[in-house]
């Protein structure tokens, strides 16, 4: 009777350790916008240094979470008039990405190396959601894998308007940068 | 098989279940075991100031905020003094965000050829989540000095006599996105008043709201009530009612009012235009903000 208890436990135990070896996180990963127009004299560029990330290496599936009022700014007043006159902070503090890797198959999660990654999913912003699709490097690195990508965004897909006043100095073509480095999940 | 083995492998079957369920889910939700956070509340004003009052807003640590300040004559003198356009009295300040919660300024107006500083400190942030106060206080010293000649040349005069001091508090919240209130009680003290009616110290108590327009633009009144004031001194209690404009890096406040001076002192015991007589003049301040440190990334 014991042994009947036991035995399905080690089962259970073993799925949700197998699990655990599939998901990886990190809470401070890091975006790098830049929105500067070439005849702009300031730059107009924020960071944030605690984004939330999810791997799963086993479906592919990829996840950011950013808090929108965590980014920073050179300037105090540029960080104002983001988060009370761009992004709108308050009503929508958060921005997601809830995508995949597309090309999933051909990473080998247990392998240290360089990888490809093609990734597609949804980005939403300021309570827009879009489409983006991007190719970012995944480097996996003793058994914990590291991701970095590059892709562009305009604003006008989620309704952040630039005043003709600043239109010399903001460009509605945004380059975002994204890197961190994942844990496993448990 | 007996029962218990019979549900044991019903929880296996489950759990294989679960793991195919496990491809759709919110990842996020996995890693959201964060409990919230408390956060302050930020941009109560779009300015340090009111119109005319201090705000519960702070200046940012490292910024200057240039500020010049304009009064224009009254608007009812008629079109031969282009409604008050012809005269102006400014009044031209430097205000320095040290931290978060401590800031300073000084000025100088051409009225009464006065200078003025101030510290201001906020005691409470306003903040929301757990352990959050639904409202800021913020204490506010400054003095004023007029630099005017002696008028009264027979009798010994001390630069004392040049001064005067004012102490506020100020309880303010932002309620909503749109909505700001804040109350200002004053007690002001001059060294040297003009008759025995007038009494030295002075209290009044500030009202200040911000109604937000549309993003860049807001919609403030800024009014003192004075409680002791000398009755026969023919001044009055001193209202503002304007608009914030913000454009990239100024913020405009543009605005009618019936105070003449720029400093506490002043528009609290110089008002003497009377809002019910259309004695209001058109003013401004311009506000130019100036990043003197780089934060640190």
């Amino acid at each position: 009777m014991k042994k009947l208890i036991l035995y399905p436990s080690i089962i259970l135990l073993s799925f949700s350790l197998v699990h655990a070896q599939d998901k990886f996180y990190t809470k401070t990963a890091k975006v790098f916008f830049k929105c500067t127009k070439p005849s702009s004299p300031e730059k107009i560029e924020g960071t944030n240094k605690s984004i939330t990330c999810v791997l799963d290496t086993k479906t592919g599936n990829i996840q950011f979470a950013v808090l929108m009022k965590g980014f920073e700014f050179d300037r105090a007043l540029m960080q104002e008039h983001f988060n009370e006159n761009y992004v709108e902070s308050d009503k929508f503090p958060k921005a997601d990405f809830k995508g995949q890797i597309i090309n999933n198959t051909d990473i080998n999660y247990t392998k240290d190396g360089n990888y490809t990654a093609k990734v597609k999913g949804t980005l939403q912003i300021h309570g827009e959601a879009k489409n983006v699709e991007t190719t970012g490097m995944l480097v996996i690195k003793n058994g914990k894998p590291g991701i970095n990508a590059s892709f562009q965004v305009q604003l006008s897909d989620y309704k952040i308007s630039i005043p003709s006043l600043v239109s010399d100095k903001i460009s509605n073509t945004v380059d975002i940068v994204i890197e961190g480095n994942l844990d496993p999940l448990k | 098989m007996n029962i218990r083995a019979k549900l044991f492998s019903f929880l296996i079957f489950l759990s294989v279940c679960f793991s195919s369920f496990a491809q759709d889910q919110d990842l996020l939700k996995l890693v959201d075991n964060e409990k919230p956070k408390k956060e302050y509340v930020d941009y109560a004003f779009k300015s340090s100031r009111v119109i005319m009052g201090h705000s519960m807003e702070m200046i940012r640590p490292g910024v200057m905020d240039f500020r010049i300040l304009h009064r224009f004559g009254n608007v009812n003198q008629g079109g031969y003094q282009f409604f008050g356009l012809d005269q102006a009295t400014m009044r031209m300040g430097f205000d320095f965000g040290i931290t978060k919660n401590l800031m300073v300024g000084i000025g100088r107006g051409t009225n009464k050829k006065e200078f003025d500083g101030f510290l201001k400190y906020r005691i409470i942030h306003q903040s929301k989540g757990p352990g959050s106060l639904p409202f800021s206080l913020l204490a506010v010293a400054g003095s004023t000095m007029q630099t005017l000649k002696w008028a009264d040349t027979s009798r010994k005069n001390f630069l004392t006599s040049r001064l005067a001091f004012y102490g506020q508090l100020i309880v303010g919240s932002k309620i909503t996105e749109g909505f700001t209130l804040q109350f200002a009680p004053t007690i002001l003290h001059r060294n040297l008043v003009s008759t025995e009616k007038d009494p030295s110290d002075l209290y009044a108590v500030g009202i200040g709201a911000r109604i937000r327009l549309s993003r860049r633009v807001s919609f403030n009144i800024d009014y003192f009530y004075r409680i002791n004031q000398n009755l026969d001194d023919g001044t009055h209690n001193p209202l503002s009612v304007g608009f914030d404009i913000e454009t990239g890096g100024h913020v405009f406040q543009l605005h009618f009012t019936n105070a003449i001076g720029m400093n506490e002192r002043a528009f609290l015991t110089e008002s003497t235009n009377n809002w019910q007589k259309g004695d209001i003049q058109f003013g401004f301040n311009l506000s130019r903000t100036f990043q003197l440190t780089k934060k640190k990334h």
